[in-house]
């Protein structure tokens, strides 16, 4: 047993580390970069995809470099760090993720490897409005046979939905199954309107009617596959809410030493260190539950995943709220501002905790599941 | 002890449920309904409707427009306005500086002043915090130096809330650089087309842009908009802000948008056919905060109807501190409740399927973390109930 970094891949934080630093330590840049469409860097996405860091998560024999969700996880705590806006987990881990489960060999050859060097970027259309973090399709629906299929529906919020150059689309089959298919970005009976996320980010709803689309793999029932991608793209952003809140916390930290009331430092007042101290308890017990489920996503059954999703999932999205709140209240004014980076922390940090399911739905989960185990045991 | 509103008071109740449901234009209720940012045009319609009837300023002396109510008729007043989605009368206007010039403004002042300040033909700023005089307010250094018949004030303030709409600021400035801290500090009103007095907007995490920097540069300010006595400006802010925080506990609002999350939850359906009214965890949470709720209104009350002298209570410091934490809590339960969806921010009706009040929640929620820092920081108030209450 383990929790520490090896080597490698302390290398592969700090290259990420100053990759994305380069370009958003000034917050100004990101600031700057987030106000136009795409919404991200162009040039920063290809270094990331020359670094490999696109293609990290997929096979080798798919362009990628065989990595780990520990690897990924560290990549994501980077993002997090600097607010680096660049699609990585909703384009590379997770619809890049759906392709490496669902998709056939000929479709992970190519796809993968178009996303590994930043030649395409990938969308997962499966949210519905009315529906909430389901793996499953409801009111998107699927007909065909064979080779012609058509889609029909609503997909939104769609992440970076009108940027990419390719869906992929969650969809209901006429048997009540959820299949998968993949809509190319110019097919007839796509609309895509596209807008900005309160943290900057990008979203869009994705209009399908009778839009042509292609299987992912085979046109049956990929609910399992799904929820299996939604729950490494959990983890993942759980690692991505961890690197967030230690720049949040560090920034906090930071301002109680410098800013100056009543002709002191506000560090003289124990009501505020006591709870930095206390944000402090809740990001290392986060990151414990999300170093551990990055853990169990590499070895664990689809049903450990899913548990420690759930796990890690609730505990950070309780200390994102604390943290996310404490940094913006200890700071005072400043924080609302949108030139001042905390508040924007703060802000990815309830998109992030909204994006796949937030503490409530794995808490929810959790209770459904008390009665089948005596004691947790996180080694077991 | 008696827990029933005596006849008169119920019916006064009535009177103004009545009064705010038919007389204030529907559109600017919908929009407070649905959690809308307000025009400058539409505070100013709804003011001036309620001017006309007497219910701007009922806390006024009544030389100046003021009702002579009870604490407890004006806590129905407040109420009632908040449950019918009527925006309340300019905070800064009615509450702060209103009530200061009544107080202490020369005769001039009150009558130049009071009936356009009630009917909102000024729209008042408030220029008292600076960039290194937050809450450590009496160390700001925005300097007004008296020469003639006038003041020339020099300095920045800063936060000023809806500046970009404000016709006249009231200021803290400071009148005697060698008087300790609290001590050369004046209350002066300036007039905001004056030259060399600037707005310039400051945007927030919500995206919106409600406050701004107000710089100062060899302002000539008549020495006639002085209030009160000078160098006496310090004890005119406690008066303004202790009748800041008496109101700002928004009980009927937050009532309001909780009981209003009930049909958002119902509107949101989850697996088996249910919505998430039927979820334990979401049931739970909503009674949760109606319990809490329930204190706090019970506390106004036990406030209100103790504070017979027009003094502020002192546990107006407790309905502050929860009356904040429960808006933010409420706020986000209603962040939670959209789910996804609240991800659709930035979208327009036409480019979005997903509902408003779901789109506008993360904004909403983002925003209100304000309500915890501004009005005197929940760190303070814990100060003041650590000190004045408990005596620590
Ligand atoms: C949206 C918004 C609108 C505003 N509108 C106006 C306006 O219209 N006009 C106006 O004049 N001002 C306005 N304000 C300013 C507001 O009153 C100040 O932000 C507030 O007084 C806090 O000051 P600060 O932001 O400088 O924080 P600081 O005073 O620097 O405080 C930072 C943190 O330290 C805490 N702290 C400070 N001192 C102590 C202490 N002694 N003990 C324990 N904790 C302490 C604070 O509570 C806070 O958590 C507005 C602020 C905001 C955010």
């Amino acid at each position: 047993m383990d929790f520490t970094y090896d080597e490698e891949q302390q290398a592969l934080r700090e290259a990420v580390r100053g990759l994305v630093g380069k370009s958003y330590s000034d917050f100004e840049n990101r600031r700057r970069t987030v106000a136009e469409d795409p919404g991200y860097d162009e040039l920063l996405w290809s270094r990331l995809a020359e670094m490999g860091v696109l293609g990290l998560p997929f096979d080798e024999a798919y362009g990628g470099m065989g990595a780990g969700p520990v690897e990924v996880g560290i990549v994501a705590q980077e993002i997090g760090r600097v607010l680096a806006p660049e699609p990585f987990l909703t384009s590379v881990v997770l619809a890049g993720g759906v392709v490496a489960l669902a998709g056939t060999e000929e479709q992970k050859s190519s796809l993968l490897e178009a996303v590994g060097s930043g030649e395409t970027v990938l969308a997962f259309a499966h949210a519905e409005p009315g529906t909430r973090w389901v793996s499953t399709a409801q009111d998107v629906t699927a007909s065909g046979d064979g080779d012609g299929w058509t889609l029909t529906g609503v997909k939104e919020p769609v992440p970076f939905g009108a940027r990419a150059d390719q869906l992929v689309v969650s969809a209901r089959l006429g048997d009540g199954g959820t299949a998968l298919f993949l809509v190319a970005g110019d097919a007839p009976g796509l609309t895509r309107s596209g807008y900005p996320t309160f943290d900057g980010g990008r979203a869009a709803r994705v209009t399908l009617d009778g839009t042509p689309a292609t299987p992912l793999g085979s046109a049956t029932d990929a609910s399992a596959q799904i929820a299996r991608a939604l729950d490494a793209a959990r983890i993942a952003a759980c690692n991505e809410a961890i690197g967030a809140m230690q720049y949040a916390l560090s920034a906090t930290s930071e301002y109680l030493s410098s800013r100056k009331q009543f002709g002191v430092p506000l560090k003289t007042f124990q009501a505020l260190t006591f709870r930095a101290a206390d944000m402090y308890v809740s990001l290392e017990l986060a990151t414990s539950v999300a170093t551990w489920a990055t853990m169990v996503l590499a070895s664990g059954t689809d049903a450990e995943v899913a548990e420690a999703a759930a796990r890690a999932g609730l505990q950070v999205s309780r200390a994102s709220r604390h943290v996310g709140q404490e940094a913006i209240q200890l700071h005072g004014g400043i924080a609302m501002t949108a030139e001042y980076s905390v508040g924007s922390y703060t802000s990815h940090l309830t998109a992030l905790d909204h994006l796949f399911g937030d503490g409530q739905l794995h808490l929810s989960t959790l209770a459904a599941g008390i009665g089948d185990h005596d004691e947790v045991d996180p080694l077991a | 002890m008696q827990l029933e509103l005596s006849a008169e008071d119920a019916a006064f109740r009535q009177e103004m449920r009545t009064f705010f449901t038919t007389q204030v234009p529907q559109e600017i209720r919908d929009a407070v309904a649905e959690r809308r940012e307000l025009t400058k045009d539409q505070v100013v319609a709804s003011q001036r409707v309620l001017n006309a009837a007497g219910l701007a300023v009922p806390h006024w002396p009544e030389e100046w427009g003021g009702r002579g109510w009870s604490a407890l008729r004006r806590h129905i007043w407040h109420e009632e306005m908040q449950r019918a989605c009527v925006p309340t009368p300019l905070a800064f206007n009615a509450s702060m500086v209103g009530p200061v010039i009544a107080a202490f403004g020369s005769q001039e002042q009150k009558e130049r002043f009071l009936p356009r300040t009630a009917n909102l033909d000024i729209w008042w700023s408030q220029g008292f915090s600076e960039p290194d005089a937050g809450s450590d307010l009496a160390s700001l250094r925005t300097t007004a130096v008296r020469e003639g018949d006038e003041f020339v004030v020099n300095g920045q303030k800063t936060w000023t809330t809806l500046g970009q709409y404000g016709d006249w600021i009231f200021n803290l400035v400071r009148t005697d650089p060698e008087a300790k801290k609290q001590a050369g500090i004046s209350f002066l009103l300036i007039d905001m087309t004056t030259p060399g007095v600037t707005v310039r907007p400051i945007e927030l995490i919500d995206g919106g842009h409600e406050v701004n920097e107000v710089w100062f540069e060899d302002v000539r300010v008549p020495a006639e908009n002085l209030v009160g006595e000078l160098n006496k400006g310090w004890d005119y802010a406690k008066f303004l802000l202790g009748n800041e925080r008496v109101g700002v506990a928004p009980v009927g609002s937050t009532k309001r948008v909780l009981a209003q999350a009930k049909d958002y939850a119902r509107s949101v359906s989850v697996a088996g056919g249910l919505t998430l009214l039927d979820d334990p965890l979401t049931v739970a949470r909503i009674a949760e905060l109606e319990n809490e709720l329930l204190a706090l209104e019970l506390t106004a009350l036990r406030v209100v109807a103790h504070s017979a002298d027009g003094k502020p209570h002192p546990a107006s410091s407790v309905l502050k501190l929860k009356g904040t934490e429960l808006q933010q809590a409420v706020s986000e339960l209603v962040v939670d409740l959209a789910g996804p969806a609240s991800l659709a921010s930035g979208a327009g009706d036409a480019d979005s399927d997903l509902a408003g009040w779901a789109r506008h929640a993360t904004p909403v929620y983002l925003n209100l973390r304000k309500a915890s820092i501004y009005g005197g920081s929940n760190e303070i108030q814990r100060q003041i109930i650590a000190k004045t209450i408990l005596g620590l």
